[in-house]
């Protein structure tokens, strides 16, 4: 039987760990950590999770000794946020060079100094490069959800790479919602153990990331590109299956009232569940408007982006992030994804709610309003109080 | 879509008790969000918690800045921080408080206010040390009363599921303050 429960995303990823049986949990305990690991500690500790939990001394160890785990052939499966994540970094690379399906969770913060806990996805986005899928989730259901997907996806080995999946502090993390646990026996049926082809084992040796010259590690990259790819697939067959066996349906975008749009939105994460709301009322007033949620980061997904966008007059963009010099970064995204078009919309991007400031129903109208009297500008800032 | 407020002082409960009333209305079929105040919490300084109920999906996920209904779990809070701020008409008030209703000096239009002594029944059932008290799960006895939102008995079988400490006291004090609750 399924249970429904009243969680917080912290939570809903502990349980989504526990529902895929993850076998090795390598955690740093402090600050900037939550309450993921927490209940995951427990739970080794009173025998209700059968899975090896490894405190460490550091974020970077954690995701080393996430590897060290995968790499042996174990589900592993740790959680991070911030300036933890930032310390993984090197790792981060080390994981996907080394093709390792590592799923864990990044609770989105805001980075120091000042020292700060609120939400934002600059330290998520800060690693778009090293090759990892990421998942943007916009409710604690999907949050759960997305830790079955993620194994499904990342374990497949026309993927074999390791999976993010990030919500947004406090916004997510500390908000209790209800959650439907899938039961274990169906979640067995969706999920089954991992099986890698290769594995470290003194039985069978092999060597893992040796050197590598110029005359192979190009091939390495493009192996990495076409996994990137091939996952389009992958992901939209996993959540296909999801789908068929929970109900729940999740694709590599949400689209929302985005037919006949004139103008849409486009945002990941918790301000796109609050766009709803103002999407609904500016379609009340007879204003043609929708929204494109990206849940998939990476791999961008290119083709729906296209689709739904191309035939619009206006897309804005709302980026709960940074990257000082540019603008944001979803913004960069979506208007490279759009340049080959014979037309195009013109693109507004829009910068709101850094360091957990609020995104709200009113925000979000503003920005309408502005797009509808202005022309586009590469980067706006949403109730900066300079 | 309902919002409610709970006012209370950290180590009272009160982030606690918004999970508890979540699980009640969702045990009764409805959608739910709880958070705390987002920031860090500190023992004995004021503290908030929300608490959003909707029959569909809930997609705003922003904070609660205009609630309609208010827990206080802490009298004293009446004359240290304004309760009533963002507070729309024609709400509930519930407090834990020994006064009646109408000895209360609180001026909000056409609001309903509910008197519960949430901090007698705690004691009397043990719950936290004399010196202070945990009067969350009393509390919501009176908020069921005062409101008739939610059940008791929902609001007992939630404390039986998220109260890991003497959870049969903890459901005796919220039966305790719904049959004692004035208006």
């Amino acid at each position: 039987m399924s249970e429904q429960k009243v969680i917080m995303g912290n939570h809903a990823l502990s349980y989504g760990a526990v529902t895929s049986r993850v076998q090795v949990i390598a955690a740093y305990p402090i600050t900037p950590q939550t309450q993921v690991v927490e209940l995951l500690s427990e739970m080794c500790a009173d025998g209700t999770l059968d899975a090896e939990f490894i405190k460490v001394e550091s974020e970077h160890s954690a995701m080393a000794a996430s590897i060290g785990a995968s790499a042996a052939g174990a589900r592993a499966f740790t959680a991070t946020s911030a300036q933890g994540l930032a310390l993984m970094h090197e790792m981060l690379h080390w994981a996907v060079g080394a093709r390792l399906p590592i799923v864990m969770g990044n609770i989105n913060r805001s980075m120091a100094p000042p020292w700060t806990i609120w939400s934002e996805q600059t330290d998520s986005l800060s690693q778009r490069d090293t090759g990892w899928l990421q998942i943007y989730a916009s409710s604690n259901q999907e949050v759960y959800d997305s830790v079955l997907i993620a194994y499904k996806v990342a374990e497949n080995e026309k993927v074999s790479l390791p999976v993010m999946i990030i919500l947004d502090a406090f916004f997510l993390s500390h908000t209790s919602e209800n959650v439907t646990l899938i039961d274990q026996k169906d979640a067995d049926r969706y999920l089954k153990p991992y099986n890698p082809k290769y594995r470290l084992d003194i039985k069978d040796p092999h060597t893992f990331g040796g050197l590598t010259g110029p005359d192979w590690y190009m091939e390495l990259r493009y192996k990495i590109q076409k996994a990137m790819e091939d996952s389009i697939d992958v992901i939209k067959d996993a959540q296909k299956e999801f789908k068929e066996m929970f109900g729940r349906e999740y694709g590599l975008v949400e689209p929302y009232r985005c037919e006949d749009a004139d103008t849409i939105l486009v945002t990941m994460a918790t301000a796109a569940s609050t766009s709803k709301q103002v999407i609904d009322e500016l379609r009340d007033k007879g204003e043609k408007v929708g929204l494109l949620r990206i849940r998939f980061f990476r791999p961008f997904p290119y083709d729906e982006v296209r689709k739904y966008l191309k035939n619009s007059k206006k897309v804005i963009v709302l980026d709960r992030n940074l990257s000082p010099g540019a603008g944001g970064i979803v913004f960069q995204e979506v208007k490279s994804a759009l340049y080959n078009e014979p037309v195009k919309p013109k693109i507004y991007g829009y910068i709101a709610g850094l360091g957990g400031r609020d995104i709200t129903v009113n925000t979000i109208g503003k920005l309408f309003d502005d797009a509808k009297n202005s022309e586009p500008a590469d980067i706006k800032w949403m109730e900066v109080k300079i | 879509m309902l919002e409610i407020r709970i006012h209370g002082r950290g180590g009272q409960g009160g982030v606690i008790a918004s999970k508890i009333l979540a699980y009640a209305f969702a045990m009764e079929g409805k959608y739910v969000q709880a958070f705390p105040e987002f920031g860090v919490e500190r023992r004995g300084a004021p503290v908030t918690a929300f608490i959003r109920v909707a029959d569909g999906r809930i997609n705003i996920r922003s904070k609660i800045y205009e609630p309609q209904h208010l827990i206080v779990l802490e009298p004293t809070l009446l004359s240290a921080i304004d309760i009533t701020e963002g507070l729309k008409e024609g709400g509930f008030i519930v407090i834990n408080t020994k006064k009646k209703p109408e000895e209360l000096n609180i001026k909000v239009k056409n609001s309903k206010i509910a008197t519960v002594d949430a901090t007698g029944i705690a004691l009397k059932h043990r719950l936290g040390s004399s010196a202070a008290p945990i009067v969350n799960t009393a509390i919501l006895g009176g908020f069921a009363k005062a409101t008739g939102f939610v059940k008791i008995e929902s609001i007992v079988e939630a404390i039986k599921k998220e109260v890991p400490i003497k959870p049969e006291e903890n459901a005796q004090a919220a039966i305790d303050a719904y049959n004692s609750t004035i208006m």
